[in-house]
């Protein structure tokens, strides 16, 4: 041991250096923690978790821990920049331009689209925080194609919740893990909200809680499960109806959750001839009719053994049985539908579908129904129900589950996430300590109130759009459709084909462009996605058609999609693509919200929203893509930007953001806290000027604590509906029963089927309708499955990302590059062995679709029928401005190129989207492959291989060889 | 005296990687850095790291284990890195027992990283000099700091918490409680370097069921699978039968 130190370790690193710390709100994910930002002489020093923020109470991921290498990354684009005159669209030749050319640019191209067919200007963002602002711009502008990454990301697990409980894992709800005794994940490897489910998941585990995961993979939260269940990928619906079989024939549902509070025991018209064949009967036309469930419906009551209304003083209603009304109308309750329904799901029949077996999938329903049953929570919370009665506890059923894209991305996800959202009500879950619990604004009405236009009418030149861009369809006459039943977007969400596409259907904008139909569009606008790369499917394929040209006609020569824009803070494989690339600012200097018009970050106890403050100046001549939204909005005279003199309403984006009303006058804007003069009004209130430095003040993060009482059972309780209603976060204070049996669904199903007095799909449609539209959840194999040789193409082939890099938009970063810098297929050993593939061996893997050389791993973590990898590692030679030969484009790869993004359709003519035929949810887990070896006289790199990206202008031509990174230092 | 140390628990243990780049960021800029990245954006990345995230599988399928094994300098009480420098740069403070380099004496010979037996050690590829985790010998007793921060980066950002710090020697500290109440074991202890730093091990919360927990009184099938009763107006044999 040595006394002597020369090095001191205590010594100030840089003596004299000025520090300072700064809150802001992280985005380096979509999980959006609050954080503090250290800066030493005005550099990021350290980035760590914000204690006093609810979201991460202090702690901080890999990715928020990396912060810094994405700020000064040198692929950061700094400039404007306009495709070189005469290069290839992909060949990312560009020259820098200024601010003031680039938005003359847009100003002419955009106000003449405008002027003319607002349609052919289309607007999709990659990150779908910012949809307030994005959604509002497009909705102004006047064109129905507007969207963010929700239809190709998780889009089934909102919708098929939503749509049956008014709330959804997400931000909009999760797992009462402080409350729960057992804890089943489907299909997840790590979520949003990242750190707070990884805090919950730590702290239920400490507390004893019992951890069921079931998925094909074992990595991240599975590997700290107490059990593990692989299944093949696409099959959980099978395995969710199997249970809900199980809980139903012995009797280990919470029949007094499913009265009260669910549509069960409600009577469904029975009688195959009648026009209303699949509804519920209903006593009289309700005395207010709005966006709610009227509570018109029927109960067959077990005392007087007559109909009586729902929710009558002292009436129990029948949830089995068949009855006939006095009028002959023979009638079931919905819960007697269900029951039929799962009669033949036994464990015995999912097995041989997911896997697991019978056995297992018994226990697992005794292990959910027994736990829900006998461990029963009360909390000493007074409530009212919405109906009046008073109650002196808030029960809870503590099983709790959480789920997302293993479910949804699949074209069976919708059901299979109503089997999901069924289970958890049949155990008496919902809004309950223990179980699932919604966060503000949700639960709203089933289905939710805002709607699209039904008409092509509403998109008239020079006038915003009649509507919104986005909706939530709740019959057949809330589609976006023309008079022939054609869709009026360009993703054709919201027409017959994918009727409830609530979150767009990017995936398939650029193929639908490039073949013009339904039309073909001029430009498009991109934010921060990477749709020539791992966000789209059949990448190889897109990227041709970005690049492809006309051939004849009047068009010959020019661009099939003629003018893309790509609004970015890095240099992508897209922004080599676009025809005009407008640096975007990072997080760390720009203002943001994380708006309650948007995706709040609100917890269980109550709505808390965020913002982000610059806390370093702009790179370059980076700009916020806010910042030019509201300039762009200003130019073109839309009208929510500007006075009717035509004078800016709004300065900038941070002046915007404060003055913004959603009507004028309304006190509702985009953020809930410190509204009014003084900053003394919550949710609603006059605009408050200081409203920025009241946010900066306190953490930059708004919270509000509902009482107790108001905390739970939201969907019903008295107390928190009309308190909703009072802070305008709905306008109807009416209970929120949850759909069992969704006659939202029955009511497409019943045009399809030539009933009801709603529009009717087109003839080529009616048999898909028919088929998906069906308001009980049921297994199909997923639609790539049904189209595909199995003999030929036996595996599943699945991708997630690690959690290093999850949700991250910068897998170029410094640091986590060196955690995950290329990617292996990893391959059951057995199978691997069979196919004669070597542990770190190079490996084809094929679909129908085409092929990948990668290199092959063993994994005993994966099911013998699933092969995976990391998502979003492979990298285009160049791009991110790393070298050409750098590990993620030599030995990294996308398993995009093996799925489509279209299959061959249902009569064999047009295509149809590669997507969930209720929601549009692109179905990336169903493409099914085969492996085999690499020959040894291949090439050592991964295939396809892609063209070298150049050097953007004003990104860093000569990124280092060698980081010392040390903060301040620079500026010495 | 006492023996500063992390107890990492693999029971919560996710593999996110925070414990890696909050290390990486705190001491890049700290009294240990900078810290060298060979080829940040080129091909092989390769840079000094004080703690890393190994993951291995444990078993065959279907009965896998998926082990994520955070390890950094386990502050061996008795360190074979220490003896075998030539230079005295390595060396174990008396007063918290971390051991550390002191980088104006090491040479980068690397007889240390030969030395230890855990592979704890890196050599920063652009200093030549022996690096290793520090503890953050530079956060745990900065008064400018609060108290409840003056913790190791990586310990202050775990997201599971499966990280925790304190005294070994202190019978009472949280981390040794740790250790005696969920089994915690040192790395290789025939070593005989009796690392300061311990691992919880996985453990896992079953539930018993009995059969006659599927019968209950209670069943709501008693109700449900009830028969409705016809009305007593219905027509029966009652009206016919009169005698």
């Amino acid at each position: 041991m040595s006394p002597s130190v020369v090095h001191d370790p205590l010594v100030p690193p840089l003596p004299g250096a000025e520090t300072a710390i700064r809150t802001t709100t992280c985005y380096m994910c979509a999980c959006r923690c609050g954080i503090r930002v250290h800066l030493r002489d005005g550099e990021v020093r350290f980035i760590d978790g914000n204690p006093e923020h609810p979201l991460n109470k202090g702690v901080i991921c890999a990715k928020g821990s990396s912060g810094i290498m994405k700020q000064y990354s040198p692929a950061r684009l700094t400039k404007p920049l306009r495709r070189k005159p005469g290069s290839e669209r992909g060949a990312g030749e560009f020259v820098e331009i200024e601010w003031d050319e680039a938005f003359a640019l847009l100003e002419e191209r955009l106000a003449h689209i405008r002027a003319t067919d607002p349609r052919r200007f289309a607007l999709f963002t990659g990150r779908d925080q910012m949809q307030a602002l994005t959604g509002l711009f497009a909705r102004q502008f006047g064109t129905p194609n507007y969207a963010a990454h929700g239809g190709f990301c998780s889009v089934n697990m909102a919708a098929g919740m939503i749509y049956t409980l008014g709330g959804s894992f997400w931000e909009f709800g999760g797992p009462d893990l402080e409350r729960a005794k057992l804890f089943v994940m489907l299909g997840t490897a790590e979520d949003h909200h990242s750190n707070p489910l990884k805090i919950a998941i730590a702290q239920f585990k400490r507390d004893g809680g019992r951890f069921i995961s079931i998925n094909p993979i074992r990595t991240g939260y599975s590997a700290i499960a107490d059990e593990w269940l692989p299944i093949r990928p696409g099959t959980d619906g099978a395995l969710l109806l199997a249970l809900i079989h199980e809980l139903i024939a012995l009797g280990l549902y919470d029949r007094e959750f499913l009265v009260r509070y669910t549509n069960s025991g409600q009577l469904v018209n029975i009688n195959a001839a009648d026009d209303e064949f699949g509804m519920f009967v209903r006593t009289e036309v309700p005395k207010e009719e709005g966006c709610f469930d009227p509570q018109d419906k029927l109960w067959w009551d077990r005392t007087s053994n007559r109909p009586v209304v729902t929710h009558s003083e002292g009436a129990d209603p029948y949830l089995l049985g068949e009855f006939a009304l006095s009028d002959g109308t023979r009638v079931k309750p919905a819960f007697q539908l269900l029951k039929e329904r799962v009669a033949d799901y036994t464990p015995e029949w999912a097995a041989g579908i997911t896997g697991i077996a019978a056995e297992a999938i018994r226990r697992l329903a005794h292990e959910m129904g027994i736990t829900a049953r006998d461990q029963k929570i009360e909390l000493p919370i007074a409530w009212t129900d919405i109906w009046g009665n008073e109650h002196d506890t808030v029960t809870g059923n503590p099983v709790a589950f959480h789920a997302m894209r293993g479910l949804a991305a699949h074209s069976n996800g919708f059901h299979t996430i109503r089997a999901l959202a069924i289970l958890m009500t049949l155990l008496g879950t919902i809004d309950r300590p223990g179980g699932f619990r919604h966060k503000a604004p949700f639960p709203r009405p089933i289905p939710p109130c805002a709607k699209t236009p039904n008409t092509p009418l509403a998109v008239k030149p020079n006038h915003p759009l009649d509507g919104l861009a986005l909706g939530w369809p709740a019959e057949p006459d809330d589609l976006f459709v023309d008079d022939d039943g054609a869709p009026v977007r360009i993703d054709r969400a919201f027409s017959w084909e994918y009727p409830l596409a609530v979150h767009g259907m990017m995936h398939n904008v650029i193929t639908n462009a490039w073949r013009g139909d339904p039309y073909p569009i001029d430009t498009l606008l991109i934010f921060m996605a990477n749709m020539a790369w791992n966000s789209t499917m059949n990448v190889v394929e897109v990227r041709r058609m970005l690049n492809d040209r006309h051939t004849e006609g009047e068009q010959r020569g020019e661009y099939k999609i003629p003018f893309l824009v790509v609004c970015d803070a890095f240099q992508s494989e897209t922004t080599a693509f676009a025809d005009l690339v407008l640096p975007d600012t990072t997080y760390l200097e720009r203002h943001d919200v994380m708006s309650m018009l948007d995706r709040p970050i609100s917890e269980f106890e109550g709505p808390v929203d965020s913002v982000r403050i610059p806390i370093v100046p702009p790179t370059g001549q980076c700009k916020p893509f806010q910042e030019v939204l509201i300039e762009l909005a200003g130019r073109l005279r839309l009208p929510a930007f500007v006075r009717p003199d035509g004078t800016r309403r709004f300065c900038d984006y941070p002046d915007f953001v404060i003055n913004y009303e959603t009507d004028p006058g309304s006190g509702i804007g985009f953020l809930s806290g410190w509204r009014g003069k003084g900053g003394e009004k919550f949710m609603r209130g006059e605009p408050n000027p200081r409203q920025w430095e009241m946010y900066a003040r306190n953490n930059c993060v708004y919270q509000y604590k509902l009482p107790p009482s108001y905390q739970y059972m939201r969907n019903w309780n008295k107390g928190y509906l009309e308190w909703s209603q009072r802070n305008r976060i709905q306008r109807y204070a009416e209970p929120i029963l949850v759909h069992v049996y969704s006659e939202v669904l029955q009511k497409f199903r019943a045009a399809a089927q030539g009933k009801g007095s709603s529009r009717k799909p087109p003839e080529h449609l009616k048999a898909r309708l028919a088929t998906y539209f069906d308001p009980l959840p049921f297994y199909y194999e997923p639609l790539e499955v049904q189209r595909t040789d199995l003999e030929k193409y036996p595996l599943c082939a699945v991708t997630q990302r690690p959690m290093a890099m999850y949700h991250s938009w910068d897998s170029q970063n410094a640091w986590l590059r060196q955690i995950h810098a290329h990617n292996h297929l990893h391959v059951n050993p057995k199978v691997a062995r069979a196919a004669g593939i070597d542990d770190g061996g190079w490996m084809w893997v094929e679909s129908q679709w085409g092929r990948v050389r990668c290199l092959c791993r063993y994994s005993e973590a994966v099911e013998p029928g699933t092969v995976w990898t990391w998502n979003a590692i492979g990298k285009a030679p160049g791009a991110w401005r790393l070298t050409p030969d750098a590990n993620e484009a030599e030995r990294g790869f996308l398993l995009n190129p093996l799925i489509s993004e279209e299959l061959p359709g249902e009569t064999g003519d047009a295509p149809i989207s590669n997507s969930d035929p209720v929601t549009g949810q692109a179905a990336w887990y169903d493409v099914r492959v085969r492996i085999y070896p690499a020959a040894t006289d291949e090439a050592r790199v991964t295939a396809p291989q892609y063209a070298v990206v150049p050097p953007a202008p004003g990104t860093v031509v000569d990124p280092p060889r060698r980081l010392a990174f040390f903060a301040g230092r620079k500026r010495r | 005296m006492t023996q500063l140390a992390l107890v990492i628990d693999l029971n919560v243990c996710v593999g996110c990687h925070a414990c890696v780049t909050s290390c990486k960021q705190w001491n890049t800029s700290g009294s240990a850095g900078p810290l060298t990245d060979l080829e940040p954006y080129g091909k092989d990345p390769n840079g000094a790291f004080f703690n890393r995230v190994q993951t291995f599988e444990v078993g065959e399928y279907p009965n896998t284990q998926t082990v994520h094994f955070p390890k950094s300098c386990l502050h061996c009480e008795d360190p074979p890195c220490v003896p075998v420098c030539p230079t005295g740069a390595s060396y174990k403070r008396v007063s918290d027992g971390i051991v550390l380099v002191d980088y104006d004496k090491c040479i980068g010979c690397k007889y240390c990283s030969w030395a230890c037996p855990y592979g704890a050690r890196e050599v920063d590829p652009g200093r030549r000099v022996m690096t290793k985790c520090t503890l953050c010998v530079d956060r745990i007793y900065d008064p400018a700091l609060a108290e409840a921060e003056r913790k190791p980066a990586c310990v202050m950002a775990c997201p599971t918490s499966a990280r925790l710090f304190g005294d070994i020697h202190d019978p009472e500290s949280e981390v040794s409680r740790a250790i005696r109440d969920s089994a915690g074991y040192a790395l290789m202890p025939e070593w005989g370097t009796h690392p300061a730093n311990h691992y919880l091990p996985r453990r896992k919360t079953p539930m018993r069921m009995h059969e006659d927990e599927l019968v209950r009184f209670d069943n709501p099938l008693k109700i449900d699978a009830a028969l409705p009763k016809p009305p007593k107006s219905d027509p029966s044999l009652d009206d016919v039968m009169s005698w």
